[in-house]
């Protein structure tokens, strides 16, 4: 080798390098913020808990103390109105793009249900306004659950297709070799065999729904009483932070990156727990 | 029996799940109707105009969108320069230069991060990223660049430049774990054949990006139409004028945070309609956006599938 020959070999192994550290410095510079960000709400958030958090009623204004557990199970209320009306539909759409999803119909499906889940919720919020609260004359936790039941749809439907394809094709054809019908086929094996990854992709959906803000701030609105009634304005763990967040009280604050905290922690473990059971599927085939 | 048997069964469910999954087909559309019809008021008043004039009066019923649309794009374009070297940086490190066992702990926890709710996000931002910004961060940009249009006037903290920092740290996991996935899609055909004509780690990168380049753009676009969408963080750290300036520092308005704030306490029904149609605006901006990204992710992992 000449010299020069050596010196551009050289001068290749230090650039390589070069890039090596600074696609290493970018991995640092991005993954410092987030997690500053949650570390931080979690220093906040555990010591801003305590029991009175979560079962007393939010005190008058200007009083310390209290807790939010009318939010609590507002925020209950809400994902369980969501559930219940966008799972069915999201389950259904999603064994048919499983199933049958083999036909151009099935592909616009597929690609407007991920167009779907890119839309922002501020926007699904103004939607479930003009259709729900609009004709019903006023805000209601029933307005904030069609508000999370569309934004869950998209979730839920791709989630129970990957799912349900993660079965083998063998059991399909074992259940139709022995002669049960296919809609039997896929109820009573194919679904049975996904459920625990279809649950967890639904706990996880029904998670992230449960820190949504935007589309509850006027469906649901909020409320600092207890209120159950479906009709009614209802008060949420979300809108509550977002109150609070602008309040000029210490002890609202404090209440405020508790309630963070609470969401958070409910949405981290959730996602662990679907990380651990599609990573076992994944690992079964 | 050699011909497939027609089973009542079969046919209802086959046709029952088939209605739902057009439920969600026509989702979309429905949508799109809905805020179509609810803005008929300022559609017919103010026609394109809307989009055109910068006077966001609710009291005089005067509705122009500029300043609101200027602030979305914006903030969304600045969060994007921020936050695209840097993921696409991530990406390379995860997919192509990190060992094995550092790029699963890795992926993990950008997935997580990407799950925490916006008005965490928010929160954090009122109370760490606006106090920080005034105390240091601006009045050493003003002091360094003050000949520059795009740090002038007082430090609120709160404005443009807040919603651009948070903006970037929340579509940054977005863009990098997709750009990762695209990465990850090549073959590796590709590296083994760099690799074995003698190219170094980074040479065969720089093919493999070539080749990556409409994936990545599909990534950056799906970032887009999500700080475009974002609304909580962003009404909580903007500041919340309507007004239009070239200083970062001044406090401005996005679409999402005009509905957010304004949607509950609109009183008279122009106003109403002029937010809905806000929303619809937005609505049809985040649907090319996604559906774009969507068709050159699809285009280009597909591609590769089959090889």
């Amino acid at each position: 080798m000449t010299t020069n020959e050596k010196l551009y070999f050289f001068w290749r192994k230090t650039k390589n390098n070069a890039m090596l550290v600074f696609s290493m410095a970018c991995l640092l510079v991005a993954v410092t913020p987030l997690v500053l960000i949650f570390s931080y709400t979690l220093l906040q958030g555990i010591s801003a808990l305590n029991l009175d958090f979560f079962i007393q009623m939010p005190k008058p204004v200007g009083e310390t103390g209290g807790g939010m557990a009318n939010a609590i199970v507002g925020t209950g209320i809400l994902i369980g109105l969501g559930a219940l009306i966008g799972l069915p539909v999201g389950i259904m759409a999603g064994i048919y793009l499983a199933e049958y999803g083999d036909n151009p119909f099935a592909a616009a499906t597929r690609f407007l249900a991920d167009v779907l889940s890119g839309i922002p919720s501020i926007v699904v919020g103004v939607v479930a306004y003009i259709i729900v609260v609009l004709p019903m004359k006023h805000f209601s936790a029933f307005a904030g659950g069609v508000a999370l039941a569309i934004l869950m749809i998209p979730t839920v439907t791709r989630t129970t297709e990957e799912m349900i394809r993660l079965v083998p094709q063998s059991y399909r054809e074992a259940g139709l070799a022995i002669g049960i019908p296919r809609w039997k086929t896929t109820l009573r094996i194919i679904l049975p065999t996904a459920l625990k990854g279809i649950t967890t992709g639904i706990l996880l959906a029904i998670a992230r729904a449960a820190g949504e803000t935007a589309p509850l701030l006027f469906t649901a609105l909020g409320n600092r009483f207890w209120s159950t009634a479906i009709d009614q304005p209802i008060g949420s763990l979300t809108v509550f932070i977002y109150d609070y967040s602008k309040a000029p009280f210490e002890d609202w604050i404090r209440q405020a990156w508790g309630a963070a905290f609470v969401l958070i922690a409910l949405i981290f473990i959730l996602s662990v727990i679907f990380r651990i059971v599609t990573r076992s599927r994944y690992a079964e085939h | 029996m050699s011909k497939v048997r027609w089973n009542v069964g079969d046919f209802v469910f086959k046709h029952l799940t088939m209605l739902f999954a057009f439920g969600v087909l026509s989702l979309v559309f429905l949508m799109g109707y809905e805020m179509y019809a609810g803005s008929a008021l300022t559609i017919t008043k103010f026609g394109w105009n809307f989009l055109a004039t910068s006077t966001w009066d609710p009291v005089q019923d005067e509705y122009g969108a500029l300043p609101l649309i200027f602030g979305t794009l914006l903030s969304s374009f600045l969060a994007l320069l921020l936050a695209l070297p840097l993921s696409i940086g991530v990406a390379i490190f995860l997919s192509e230069l990190a060992p094995r066992w550092l790029e699963r702990p890795f992926s993990f926890l950008v997935e997580l991060l990407a799950a925490i709710p916006s008005i965490v996000y928010g929160l954090w931002g009122i109370f760490v990223l606006v106090p920080w910004l005034r105390q240091s961060i601006q009045p050493w940009l003003a002091s360094h660049f003050s000949s520059l249009p795009f740090f002038k006037g007082p430090a609120y903290g709160f404005g443009m430049l807040a919603a651009a920092l948070i903006l970037a740290v929340m579509v940054l996991p977005i863009i990098a774990s997709i750009s990762r996935d695209v990465l990850q899609a090549i073959p590796n055909l590709q590296r083994e054949a760099a690799l074995g004509l003698g190219a170094t780690r980074w040479e065969s990168t720089k093919i493999i990006l070539s080749t990556a380049k409409s994936g990545i753009l599909g990534a950056t676009l799906l970032g887009l139409g999500r700080a475009v969408g974002e609304t909580m963080a962003v009404t909580m750290v903007i500041g919340n004028r309507s007004e239009i300036s070239a200083s970062l520092f001044s406090p401005g308005y996005s679409m999402a945070s005009v509905i957010a704030n304004e949607f509950a306490e609109a009183t008279s029904k122009m106003y109403t309609s002029a937010l809905i149609e806000v929303a619809f605006v937005l609505f049809v901006l985040t649907i090319v956006l996604n559906a774009l990204a969507r068709l050159i992710v699809w285009s280009v992992t597909r591609r590769f599938k089959t090889t």
